[in-house]
């Protein structure tokens, strides 16, 4: 609001969980806003400003409304409930059942759905699944796929509130579907994600960015521009930059500087900060910022960037290509010649975007010399490097403390706002807090690569498969972010999980003025995954079999070799394919007899399968897991691997607990905090369970021995703690460790180990063979839907998904992350299609809804892996990746007709079936 | 220097009207979203202490809907059948938290040509009241509203209630919307229709209405004519299938290409026309 305006200031008079507030703000200020800023209510989470998501659902006089929609002047004199309403002295009911159906993950959204499903509850304590939907149609969650909100709602009648965290004995903790033990926050509203901590005296930090794909640009009179606003205080560009002007996920590829110099490559790229008062802030008009743009000639076409006379977005980077990626094995042309059927086709599909409900948020502040930013991250250490880097700090200079991060999905490996905020803290010595827009999130942070490919696939009479090429052209966009890595994984994952003797997969990530492509769910294997599947259901047709039998006849086993000539152990395909065929059967049954009798709807059914490896492709990739006892009895756990959401604070604590000796309740988490942390990696790649789950067992065995060895029993003892004392029982003795007698280290530890765990793998050669990953999780899921054929919509009716997960630390955040992964499977499937300066908002860019989600079915398998922490393999990529493709065959099953674009939007899907039936 | 009121009363508010240029602030659900994240540059007159603008009545005439009635006051309010497709519009309007604040006037002063209330207010024909200082005057909503996002409001002018004519309100009615998601979704099309069969059992009126399919939503005359003595059924839908669309001139955008539409618009109207005629296999759309 504009600072000058003599109305600032007016006194709102309204009640807040039943206590009156009074408060002074302009009347158009949002309400959510007065809730955050003036009462320090940040439970109501700010995800659009637009209503577009209901993340700031508040109760105004019972009915839901977005806050962000609501004028501070209309809260006057009514009655606001917050989610810090929600408990009085104990969780309600409903918190209590969000928290046993594991139906908050990230929990940025849970405050708004609580609310919501509150209202609807004092009106309906037993409502339906429709019911439950109609009502939270409006509250958008990218981590769960809404089915356990669903349940959670519907069986919250049955809760007094009195939460039970299911916290399994001693020695019982893996397998054990305890509640997440960091959950309670997230539904009381006490979490703080990264814009909800900023200190009082914080500067407000604005980013000016590029409207131009590509375009020069110069700066005028900063030093007017500044003088002239009373409570800005600075302008920052690349000029004030004391490192490298340069970063990226992948440091030999870093190209991407914190503020652009002279030149943008990318529509939303940083070119200066604005840091001033947070008044001052909002009020500022960027249309008066000194700038002057040339705008220039840009693509965001792979096919226009890749030909001979573009213009490079990079030196040293000819035709545009980042870099390639390449699998060869056998010899797969002669095998497509002498195959008896072979398919081809083309498949090409959108940027998507990562829509977590978080934007990017957080705040820096010096303490003493080192800069210290909290911020939501998927990778702090990678942030600490990269800060430094860009900051010309030592990294012990640098410390992160990660906020709670309201989802991530692969956008939040990279760094976004954290040296921007790190320089206006290091040059202003104030704290300086920023919390991007949601337009300026989906235009400056990273998407899934849009990819055209083509492959080829030929199997002999019997249905084997013979060989196969594929080739795919990624629009990795302005930057390399982790462009390489899909590059990279694409062709060692393009077969699918089958016996494919003769191979050839070609990747390459090409630049383009586009947004930035990264890591996002599957690196690319989603994309592949597309083509391959809808090949094998077209191979199936051509050779009269059954579809899931054809893929039951050509699954990887143990002792098979992949495409890269790795040799297998503890395949679990063909154990995910098995439980499927049940399902299969039912559904084709089901799909036949509504087919009979309607005609203009039709019904379909489809399956498709995935493989993924666990953890970075052939590089070294460890993850180090520090624990200790400190003087008073706790056993501390420095927890690196950042829960997102997905559940590492709770599956590592369970591995740790057991391979320790003692019961998860007494294990204490000690957060991701660089400073006090050891590196546990980024969490990526589906790599946390299984990498940083090992370093845990190491460290909880090295530390158990040690505490074994002190008190000279056999590895058979048994461990208890009580206050300021370990209790060793063997047999009939009991030894009792007087912690507080003995001496402790640096950190207070009597005891303690660190270990790490880095995964055996093997460089590939020049034609991709080698060992790219230890371990792989297996998967496959059957999807069955409805398709009108007049109006080309698709309903989904359910998806079937059997995960092998090796073994299923915690099943209930197993099931979470495959309903949460079919969620946005679904999403690619049928709607998200992010178009550069078109779709930057939550209402043009759609996700699922809690209307869009089917009924899923886990069938948790689990075929152990002799690496994997107790057998576990990764799983938290795998989920997604069969879901498009299962859906794209279940639309040609309903239809006949393939989509060969998604999202098979209903413009796609009806003109397709026109097409075939003109 | 920007200015900010929220008046008390109609008379308070004309008043402000007359002196200066404002940007009207009820709901609230699309002054935000448009407002970003800038600094207010309009003088914002805040018409949520109008109470005298709130709710749903009648006169002898006219079911007059003030210009404040939100969404879920307007579902909650017992109105015959022939309201029923304003009141299925209304249930996808946003979400539930939308409707809960945002007003049905609010949607045609937008005049989003994906404005959710359209088509089923046009099959009511609708009137919308305007005031000034001057007096009132009354138009059709064809009328009012001029093409995206343009209106027919005046300098001075403010709209104070919809009203729908007494007339209109025989038979019953459908709407069908047209997404890409099942809530909280910007139509890619949607029909309204408002059947009136006679004692002969063949139609004897049928408002048709259809939106986001032209800059503002169309009736369709041509079609309306074509049913009027009509046996429903067959010979309904073989009108629907024989008329033009004419009226409709439908873009290609991110929600839809302008081919899908034009097929897309016959198919809901179809359904529309089914779901007033209370035929029992009208399909839900999407």
């Amino acid at each position: 609001m504009n600072a000058h305006d003599p109305i600032v200031g007016q006194a709102i008079t309204f009640e807040v969980n039943g206590e009156p507030v009074s408060v002074r703000a302009h009347p158009v200020t949002r309400l959510s806003s007065l809730l955050r800023d003036e009462l320090g209510l940040t439970g109501t989470k700010v995800g659009c400003d637009a209503g577009d998501c209901g993340a700031c659902t508040v109760l105004l006089d019972g009915e839901p409304a977005c806050a962000c929609l609501v004028p501070a002047a209309s809260a006057e004199g009514r009655s606001v409930r917050t989610v810090e309403g929600l408990a009085n002295g104990r969780l309600s009911a409903l918190q209590a059942s969000f928290l046993e159906h594991g139906a908050a993950q990230c929990g940025i959204c849970t405050p708004g759905l609580l609310v919501t499903a509150t209202a609807l509850l004092e009106k309906n304590a037993r409502p339906s699944e429709d019911a439950v939907k109609d009502a939270l149609g409006g509250v958008l969650c990218r981590c769960t796929g809404y089915r356990k909100i669903i349940a959670a709602v519907m069986e919250a009648w049955r809760h007094d509130g009195a939460l039970d965290r299911r916290l399994p004995e001693s020695g019982k903790a893996v397998g054990a579907a305890a509640v997440r033990l960091d959950g309670v926050p997230k539904v009381t509203g006490a979490e703080k994600f990264g814009a909800d901590g900023f200190p009082e005296n914080a500067l407000s930090v604005l980013v000016v960015r590029s409207p131009h794909y590509k375009a020069r640009f110069r700066l005028g009179d900063l030093d007017g521009f500044v003088q002239k606003r009373p409570g800005i205080v600075a302008v920052f560009t690349a000029a004030d930059i004391p490192g490298k002007n340069c970063f990226g996920a992948i440091p030999s590829f870093a190209d991407q500087p914190a503020l652009a110099e002279n030149s943008v490559r990318f529509r939303g790229e940083a070119v200066a900060l604005i840091a001033g008062e947070r008044t001052a802030i909002a009020s500022l008009d960027l249309a008066k910022f000194p700038i002057e743009w040339s705008e220039e000639p840009h693509t965001l076409d792979p096919c226009e960037a890749a030909k001979e006379d573009a213009a490079l977005l990079h030196d040293g980077r000819p035709g545009n290509v980042l870099t390639k990626g390449m699998v060869e094995r056998g010899d797969p042309d002669a095998a497509l010649k002498g195959a008896a059927h072979v398919v081809s086709g083309a498949i090409e599909t959108a940027y998507v975007e990562h829509a977590y409900i978080e934007p990017e948020a957080g705040f820096a502040h010096m303490d003493g010399d080192t800069l210290v930013v909290s911020a939501c991250t998927q990778a702090p250490h990678m942030d600490r490097d990269d800060t430094a880097l860009v900051l010309g700090l030592p990294v012990e200079k640098v410390r992160i403390v990660p906020a709670a991060t309201g989802g991530g999905f692969g956008s939040k490996i990279d760094v976004s706002l954290q040296p921007l905020i790190g320089l206006v803290a290091l040059k202003t010595g104030r704290p300086a807090a920023l919390a991007y827009t949601r337009q300026e999130s989906m235009m400056s942070t990273t998407k899934r690569h849009p990819a055209s490919m083509t492959a080829a696939i030929g199997a002999d009479t019997d249905g084997k498969v013979l060989g196969m090429v594929f080739s795919g052209d990624f629009n990795t966009g302005a930057y390399a972010s982790f462009g390489p890595t899909v590059a990279n994984r694409v062709p060692v994952h393009a077969s699918g999980p089958y016996l494919t003797p003769n191979y050839r997969a070609e990747g390459r990530a090409i630049h383009t003025n586009g947004p930035v492509s990264g890591a996002f769910r599957g690196f690319g294997v989603p994309q592949a995954t597309i083509i391959q599947e809808t090949l094998y259901d077209e191979l199936a047709g051509k050779l009269g079999m059954d579809r899931l039998a054809f893929r039951l006849k050509n699954a990887l086993t143990d002792g098979d070799e992949t495409v890269t000539g790795q040799r297998l152990e503890s395949v679990g395909i063909l154990a995910c394919l098995e439980a499927l065929q049940p399902h299969w059967t039912r559904a084709l049954a089901e799909a036949e007899a509504f087919n009979a009798a309607h005609e203009s709807r039709k019904r379909g059914v489809g399956v498709a399968s995935c493989w993924y490896g666990c953890g970075n492709t052939s590089i070294a990739n460890p993850s180090t897991i520090k624990a200790g006892i400190s003087r008073d009895g706790g056993a501390m756990l420095h927890q690196g691997a950042v829960d997102i959401g997905q559940g590492s604070n709770t599956v590592i604590a369970q591995i740790f607990a057991d391979a320790l000796g003692v019961p998860l309740a007494e294990i204490k988490l000690v957060g991701a905090d660089t400073a006090i942390t050891p590196d546990a990696g980024k969490t990526s790649a589906s790599r946390q369970t299984f990498i940083s789950g090992k370093a845990a067992e190491k460290a909880a065995k090295a530390l158990r021995e040690k505490i074994l060895r002190f008190a000279n029993v056999s590895p058979e003892a048994a461990l208890a703690f009580e206050p300021g004392v370990v209790v060793v029982r063997e047999d009939e003795a009991v030894r009792r460790i007087d912690l507080a007698s003995l001496p402790a280290d640096g950190e207070g530890y009597v005891f303690s180990a660190v270990e790490t765990y880095d995964p055996p793998t093997l460089p590939l050669d020049e034609k991709g063979q080698g060992k790219p990953y230890a371990v792989y999780g297996w998967g496959a899921q059957v999807a069955e839907l409805e398709v009108d054929m007049k109006l080309g919509t698709v309903k989904l009716i359910k998806i079937t998904a059997a995960h092998d997960v090796g073994r299923a630390i915690n099943p209930l955040l197993v099931e979470g992350q495959i309903e949460g992964g079919i969620a946005q499977g679904i999403g690619m499937a049928l709607m998200e299609e992010y178009i550069p300066g078109r779709t930057e908002n939550l209402h043009d860019y759609l996700i699922p809804t809690i209307g869009d989600v089917p009924p899923i079915e886990s069938i948790l398998v689990e075929v152990p892996d002799p690496e994997g922490p107790y057998g576990a393999k990764g799983l938290g990529e795998h989920v997604l990746i069969p879901t498009a493709p299962a859906i794209l065959n279940a639309i040609r099953h309903a239809t006949g007709v393939l989509v060969t674009k998604v999202p098979a939007t209903p413009t796609r899907v009806l003109a397709a079936i026109r097409e075939a039936r003109p | 220097m920007i200015r900010y009121a929220k008046p008390s009363t109609l008379d308070e508010a004309l008043a402000l009207l007359g002196e200066a240029r404002w940007k009207i602030l009820a709901g609230g659900t699309d002054f935000y979203p448009a407002l970003g994240n800038r600094p207010l540059s309009d003088n914002v007159l805040d018409i949520n202490g109008l109470d005298e603008l709130r709710g749903v009545s009648e006169t002898a005439s006219h079911v007059v809907i003030g210009a404040r009635t939100t969404w879920t006051d307007l579902i909650r309010h017992p109105l015959p059948a022939a309201f029923d497709a304003l009141k299925q519009a209304a249930r996808e309007v946003g979400s539930v938290q939308i409707q809960n604040v945002a007003s049905v006037a609010g949607n045609l002063c937008n005049a989003s040509p994906a404005a959710d209330g359209a088509p089923a207010l046009l099959v009511l024909d609708a009137e919308v009241e305007l005031r000034s200082r001057a007096g009132s005057r009354m138009l059709p909503l064809q009328d009012f509203i001029l093409g995206n996002r343009r209106t027919a409001i005046e300098p001075g002018e403010i709209v104070t209630a919809i009203r729908i004519p007494k007339a209109s309100i025989a038979g019953s009615s459908s709407f069908q919307k047209l997404g890409a998601r099942r809530y909280l979704v910007i139509s890619i099309a949607m029909a309204a229709a408002r059947m009136v069969i006679g004692t002969d059992g063949r139609i004897e009126r049928a408002v048709i209405a259809v939106g986001a399919c032209s800059a503002v939503a169309q009736r369709l005359p041509e079609l309306e004519a074509a049913l009027v003595g009509s046996r429903p059924g067959r010979e309904a839908e073989q009108a629907v299938a024989a008329v033009l669309f004419a009226e409709l001139s439908p873009i290609d955008d991110v929600r839809g290409s302008a081919d899908y539409r034009r097929g897309a618009a016959r198919e809901i109207v179809l359904r529309a026309l089914r779901g007033a005629l209370g035929e029992a296999d009208a399909e839900i759309a999407a």
